[in-house]
């Protein structure tokens, strides 16, 4: 059991390093090349490859800044707070079947929305702790924010609960059949559009407004500090994009044989890292009343009735 | 099988500890590796490069708290319905019953929240 712990852990930690770089060198050429640029060219000679790489280096060389005014031991330890859960959430999400999974945990959705739903505190103690008026703007329209969009996504992660009568993420999969595409939409579509909330992606990135706020919760974060958030970011969209082809997409179901299946749930999980990507080129920034409306008058009664819908179709199978 | 719930909740204590070896690393990494030379300026609060103006409070608006609020009440009831889901198929109509009881409440207090127009960002 000792190996296979170490082994679960390497793995996630392999995975935990090397997805977000992926998705960033992505986002990096994806987004140049849909604004007619070529994004980096230079790092490593094949298409600036090494970026990702070479920003790391530099952040590591860089000094340390806390401001004077800061709470120091709480501004210190925020993008520990921040990148975490996001780290925990990899555990749970079940690359193929069988032991492809860190941790096959019954209530594994369960503890996955309650990881996700730390990002809140992560945001309030970077931008009250920075002693910055930017920043504690930032970061109670971030708390607002996420505090709104746990709600829809708690509510349509239930519903799959109930469709698949478990909480075991692996077994959530296992009880998929493509008919859930239909029959669940309005939930994955809800799912997807708040997961994209919490992470506080374009267009819900009111929280870091570059040209309001400064950079909102994140404007005194400097060095490695920053890229250990900017980190936390990327993973996110990772986890968000993995949970949702888990939950919706049928995860490691596919044509072709089972020992396939962790192709299937990385080629999902990076589609819709893509159109995560592609949501930030395409969509200006909403603003912070309009992301509540959303959230308040759009999302939660849509879930809402899907989890009725759910019930009731259970109920009649 | 009968280890495997141990070995669940040990993986995550052991990659939660992992996880914090990995952020103390990568600090100690920088720590051997960065200049230091703190200024009054470096230190000073951060707002686009010109001085700060004014101190670090800011004034909030009331409706923060208001969209808290309306949280909580949402996320103690939405938590709930996980382990009803997982029960459910069990107990078939009565749970959905009930469920439907609970969720009719949810729609209800939304509702009202919706016609006292604390929904409107004001």
């Amino acid at each position: 059991m000792l190996l296979e712990i170490a082994v679960k852990t390497a793995a996630v930690l392999a995975a935990f390093l090397v997805l977000p770089l992926v998705v960033g060198q992505t986002e990096h050429k994806l987004m140049a090349h849909m604004q007619g640029r070529l994004g980096p060219m230079h790092a490593g000679g094949f298409h600036g490859w090494a970026q990702l790489i070479a920003d790391g280096v530099k952040f590591a060389q860089k000094e340390d800044l806390v401001p004077d005014a800061a709470d120091k031991p709480v501004f210190k330890l925020a993008p520990a707070v921040a990148l975490l859960p996001y780290l925990l959430v990899l555990l749970f999400i079940p690359l193929g079947p069988g032991d492809l999974v860190g941790s096959a945990l019954d209530m594994g959705l369960f503890v996955v929305v309650a990881l996700v739903g730390v990002g809140v505190l992560a945001v309030l103690m970077a931008g009250w702790s920075s002693a910055n008026k930017y920043t504690l703007v930032g970061a109670l329209r971030g708390a607002a924010q996420l505090m709104a969009y746990e709600l829809p996504l708690v509510l349509a992660a239930a519903s799959v609960a109930v469709a698949a009568g478990t909480l075991s993420l692996p077994a959530i999969v296992t009880a998929w059949n493509p008919w859930w595409l239909l029959w669940q939409a309005p939930a994955a579509l809800v799912f997807f559009t708040a997961g994209l909330a919490e992470i506080r992606r374009p267009p819900f990135d009111a929280p870091v407004a570059d040209s309001e706020l400064v950079f909102g919760y994140l404007t005194e974060y400097a060095g490695l500090r920053f890229a250990l958030l900017l980190l936390a970011e990327y993973v996110g969209i990772v986890v968000v994009a993995a949970l949702t082809a888990v939950l919706f997409l049928g995860g490691w179901r596919g044509p072709g044989p089972d020992s396939l299946g962790w192709l299937w749930t990385l080629l999902k999980t990076g589609a819709l890292a893509a159109v995560v990507i592609w949501l930030r080129v395409a969509w200006p920034r909403l603003r912070v009343d309009q992301i509540q409306a959303l959230c308040w008058k759009g999302l939660v009664p849509i879930a809402l009735a899907q989890l009725v819908l759910t019930t009731a179709v259970v109920l009649a199978l | 099988m009968d280890t495997s719930r141990l070995g669940d909740y040990a993986a995550f204590g052991v990659l939660l500890l992992a996880g914090f070896a990995f952020v103390a690393a990568a600090m100690a990494a920088n720590a051997l590796l960065r200049p230091s030379a703190p200024s009054r300026a470096k230190g000073s609060a951060y707002e686009c490069g010109v001085d700060p103006v004014g101190g670090d409070w800011a004034q909030v608006h009331i409706r923060f708290y208001v969209y808290a609020f309306l949280f909580v009440l949402f996320a103690v009831e939405a938590v709930f319905l996980f382990p009803w889901a997982a029960v459910f198929r069990a107990f078939g109509a009565t749970a959905a019953a009930e469920m439907g009881l609970f969720v009719g409440v949810l729609a209800l207090g939304l509702a009202y929240a919706w016609r006292k127009g604390v929904l409107r960002w004001r």
